[in-house]
């Protein structure tokens, strides 16, 4: 203790002379910071209700809430994220993993309202007067809480794929699968989008834990097709998932090949046999045409334990997934373990029996309760250019089939494909393989009457077929096949400046001064297909009604004939998954219409 | 000049050893200081027997504060864990987030940028400086002296200003995330933080002269509340409590983490033990700790990931594991001990917070014989948050 212990504390005087440190107005000149985590703002129109907010909030605060002015649309959820400032505890974990970046944090910290529950509010459709706010917390360049980029799908290179018709996808590992099943975050965008409701997120999480059968019992909840749409699916659920706003999208396709990749085929067997009644109802159901529609169909009926037969004009079954889908992208072995399992439920397949010629209409109705018409497109059109009924010019269907069949016939050492769809692509491809291996080069020419980023080919299946030396040539139009001494000599196209009109129609706009002239041996029509209802007959052809060359079917499949349900591409398209979805939905309409009658005695 | 008492005065023991306190003989009172009280360090209770001023004995009540942290991380993903550590201790929440994000990180095997570990460092002496502000402001409090905790407050709050700018947050920061941090410094930081700690060092300045240079304060503390070195070990006493008593504990230095190994400094040692010399180790540390964000922002890299890259967090399991991470906290060792199962929730989650030892233990010893008007400078000197004696 000494004299300045007395006096050193009288030094807190000086005080005395300084100005104050607090802010006199600190509502009005005390700002949060730019960081600030502050009330919440929501961009709604880039969200996409995808609910990863919701599912990592630990506090229960936000509830996805329907909103009267947004609607639900394939990759939107139509829902909004409502928050609870009773429960919000401003972690900002909700902004963190935001899929579209569209939650963020304003730097405002001021709110005064006499009604508690104001504080439940939907940001962005609630207006606020921070939602302009520039300042806040926003999630970090680079900063993601759901992992990492889509892992690459191994390949053939193509000069090893450019002549054979081995498979071209090799597959996901099992390291690879979990690291792609990984960055899903099961917000179910897909599902809603998925024409026959595949349950992704939960088939996904079975990669995750490893538990495959699991997976093959959520696949064949919804799709007897898991092989082949695992390969060949148009995967619009891909398109509305919510990764792809920073990124690729999950490669859901991918995953369900590999889920059931990993699966014994006798195990696949029995588990799609979970649940099978195998008392017979009594009931018998005709389907006519073995594609996704009819067998699915199938599949569903037979399980439920009525009587399927199914009548398939072509020598094997599968429709358009066999005849023409090419064996690169769909193996035949891997659709027959689709149809395999769907004939072990008790479904009788009946190839090389063509109704209308093998078998009438008429008898099948006699013998059965209900028929199925799943008949698909198997007829090419025709550009009916002149010269087009030249031998040389064939459709794309017929030789895809031809192909199928395993005719070795001669591919001229130059062919041009008019079409840009995903079958002009296919044709283009296989008889570029079919080229090389009988000529060692190729000389395929394809003419698409779309502008380049309007084709309606996916883009890989363009990029692919460039990459197997097949010359693409958007925005022409087919004018005339050239033809000296009855030989097929070449292609006349002309530039197409626009596909349709202002009103969308389709009416192609050409520019006859620009003309090319493309050597072709052989031309391909590849510009749509269409149905052969000619088996039908007069009477029943007449019976029904019809909608532009379709038949006429209700939600359920219905047409208007009550014996008869009519599915796939014919009456409906344009994939198999939207097949599958028809199937299902007509064999649960069957169900409902034998539903409390009796079984006819056949 | 230790506290001499009337021995006479005192009950006699049982021959278990309790002792002898007939309530009804009029000698003795039962005084009850918290759970609400000014003289009580956050939400707790001293349950004080007293024979005239002098207190013969004191039991020590917890569980006014009880959230069940521990119980509740079991029942959250792991990144859902992150947003509710940080409450586990309201005035220096960033050792809750460090020491769980690194425990998280060892057991998942995550690889923390080099960046986010000085970032990380840097906001571990920001909380430390802010935890010392703040009991300086309750120690000189206790014993009366309210200018000194406007005066920590002011300077706190320039601190808080720097955490708000670099966190997004003031209190609760939830900035150190498994993986690495939120983000990097902001512009500008390294000046204002310079501003902010020549505040602080002249503020300090000011409490030297006033809190510690003062007759008041001296006859108060000096001597109140020795804790004898040979029991430090004993009692789990660690941090500043321990240093006072001239015992060299500092995990900074003894099992080094983040990067404190390429720091320059050296655990701050008292030597009396008391309630004083326990002020001062404090104040001194308070002091290294602005040294060492000085050093920190002068060689921390600026450019650089912050964050590793993480699987996605929404469905995150971590394998069969376990493990205790510690750290320096401005009480003494914080620890966090994680088992995880396999699962994507943590199988079970301990929190070692010291105040669990100093506020409840050592107090009951340290509080027999004090005077009453002495119980509140005593209990704040060894510097307690009741969250975290009941996480």
């Amino acid at each position: 203790m000494s004299l300045s212990d007395v006096l050193s504390p009288f030094s807190a005087w000086k005080n005395l002379f300084r100005d104050p440190v607090t802010i006199p107005d600190p509502l009005n000149d005390r700002p949060g910071a730019p960081r600030y985590r502050g009330f919440h703002q929501n961009d709604i129109e880039k969200c996409i209700g995808c609910g990863t907010c919701e599912a990592i909030c630990q506090n229960a605060a936000i509830d996805m809430v329907a909103v009267a002015e947004i609607a639900t649309k394939p990759g939107d959820s139509g829902l909004r994220p409502r928050i609870d400032y009773g429960r919000c505890c401003w972690c900002a974990l909700c902004v963190d993993v935001c899929m579209t970046s569209s939650l963020s944090m304003s730097n405002e910290y001021k709110w005064v309202d006499h009604d508690p529950d104001a504080f439940c509010f939907i940001p962005g459709v609630d207006l606020k007067h921070w939602d302009s706010s520039e300042l806040g917390y926003r999630r970090p360049e680079g900063h993601r809480l759901t992992g990492i980029e889509r892992v690459a799908m191994g390949e053939l290179e193509p000069e090893v794929r450019a002549d054979s018709f081995v498979e071209i996808v090799a597959g996901y590992d099992l390291e690879q699968a979990k690291l792609e099943a990984d960055r899903c975050v099961s917000c179910g965008l897909c599902v809603a989008t998925c024409p026959t409701h595949m349950a992704v997120p939960e088939y996904i999480a079975t990669i995750r834990d490893g538990d495959y059968e699991q997976g093959v019992r959520l696949l064949y909840q919804t799709n007897p097709f898991s092989n082949v749409c695992g390969r060949v699916c148009t995967h619009r659920c891909e398109t509305s998932c919510a990764a792809r706003h920073e990124g690729d999208p999950i490669a859901i396709r991918w995953l369900k090949r590999h889920i059931i990749d990993q699966v014994t085929h006798d195990r696949i067997k029995q588990i799609a046999a979970e649940g099978r009644v195998s008392k017979p109802s009594g009931h018998q159901v005709a389907i006519i045409g073995a594609g996704p529609a009819g067998l699915t169909a199938a599949f569903d009926l037979a399980k439920a334990g009525h009587g399927v037969t199914v009548f398939e004009a072509l020598p094997a079954p599968g429709g358009m997934m066999r005849y023409g889908i090419p064996e690169y992208r769909l193996p035949y072995d891997k659709l027959d373990e689709d149809v395999d399992v769907i004939r072990s439920m008790g479904v009788e397949i009946r190839c090389n029996t063509r109704v209308g010629e093998d078998i009438s209409i008429d008898q099948l109705r006699e013998q059965h309760d209900t028929v199925l018409l799943s008949i698909g497109l198997h007829q090419g059109r025709s550009t009916r250019i002149p010269g087009s009924e030249h031998e040389d010019v064939v459709s794309a269907v017929e030789l895809l089939r031809r192909i199928t069949f395993g005719e070795r016939f001669d591919v001229p050492t130059t062919v041009a494909v008019i079409g840009g769809g995903n079958v002009a692509m296919d044709i283009a491809r296989s008889l570029a393989r079919m080229q090389r291996q009988q000529h060692g080069q190729v000389g395929v020419t394809l003419v698409a009457l779309e502008a380049e980023d309007l084709m309606l080919a996916d883009r890989e299946e363009i990029d692919e077929a460039r990459e197997e030396g097949v010359v693409i040539i958007p925005s022409r139009g087919p004018r005339q096949c050239l033809i000296e001494r009855d030989a097929l000599t070449g292609l006349e196209t002309v530039h197409c400046v626009s596909v349709f009109d202002d009103q969308g129609r389709f009416a192609p706009n050409y520019d006859d001064s620009d003309i090319q002239i493309h050597d072709a041996g052989l031309i391909v029509e590849a510009i749509g297909q269409a149905a052969d209802h000619a088996f039908l007959g007069e009477s029943l052809t007449e019976a029904l009604e019809w909608e532009r060359n379709r038949i006429r079917i209700d939600a359920d499949g219905r047409t208007s004939e009550s014996w008869l349900w009519a599915a796939g591409d014919a009456v409906q398209g344009p994939d198999v998954i939207t097949a599958v979805a028809a199937g299902h939905r007509i064999a649960a309409s069957m169900m409902e219409a034998f539903a409390g009658t009796s079984a006819q005695t056949h | 000049m230790a506290y001499q008492p009337d021995r006479s005065q005192y009950p006699s023991r049982k021959p278990d050893g309790s002792l002898d306190i007939d309530l009804s003989s009029g000698k003795y009172l039962k005084l009850w200081q918290g759970p609400q009280h000014p003289g009580i360090t956050g939400n707790m209770s001293v349950e004080l027997t007293v024979c005239g001023d002098e207190v013969i004995e004191g039991k020590t009540h917890v569980g006014y504060l009880h959230r069940g942290f521990e119980k509740l991380m079991e029942r959250r993903t792991f990144i859902q864990c992150f947003p509710i550590v940080c409450r586990i201790c309201v005035p220096e929440p960033d050792f809750n987030e460090y020491c769980y994000a690194a425990a998280v990180e060892e057991l998942a095997g995550l690889e923390v940028p080099e960046r986010a570990d000085w970032i990380r460092t840097l906001i571990l002496e920001m909380g430390r400086i802010n935890s010392y502000l703040m009991y300086l402001g309750g120690q000189a409090g206790a014993l009366g002296q309210g200018v000194i905790g406007q005066w920590t407050t002011y300077v706190r709050d320039l601190m808080l200003d720097r955490f708000e700018e670099l966190s997004g947050a003031r209190i609760y920061h939830m900035f150190i995330m498994p993986g690495g941090v939120r983000d990097g410094l902001p512009d500008g930081f390294d000046q204002r933080m310079e501003e902010t700690l020549r505040e602080i060092e002249s503020t300090l300045a000011d409490v030297k002269d006033v809190m510690f240079t003062n007759a008041v304060f001296k006859k108060r503390t000096v001597g109140l509340g020795y804790i004898d070195p040979a029991i430090v070990d004993q009692y789990g006493v660690t941090g500043p409590t321990a240093r006072a008593a001239g015992v060299a504990k500092d995990v900074r230095r003894d099992q080094p983490y983040l990067v404190y190994p390429q720091l320059d400094f050296e655990p701050v040692v008292g030597q009396d033990s008391d309630v004083f010399a326990r002020a001062d180790v404090r104040r001194r540390d308070l002091l290294m700790s602005v040294d060492l964000i000085r050093q920190i922002l002068a060689r921390m890299p600026r450019s650089g990931a912050v964050m590793a890259p993480l699987p996605n967090v929404l469905h995150w399991k971590i394998p069969f594991g376990e493990t205790y991470i510690r750290g320096e906290c401005s009480r003494g060792e914080y620890g966090y001990y994680l088992v995880t199962d396999g699962s994507g929730y943590p199988r079970r989650v301990n929190v070692r917070g010291p105040s669990y030892t100093h506020a409840m233990a050592l107090l009951e010893r340290l509080i027999v014989n004090c005077n009453i008007s002495d119980v509140a400078a005593l209990m704040v000197s060894l510097h307690t948050y009741p969250p975290e004696i009941e996480r």
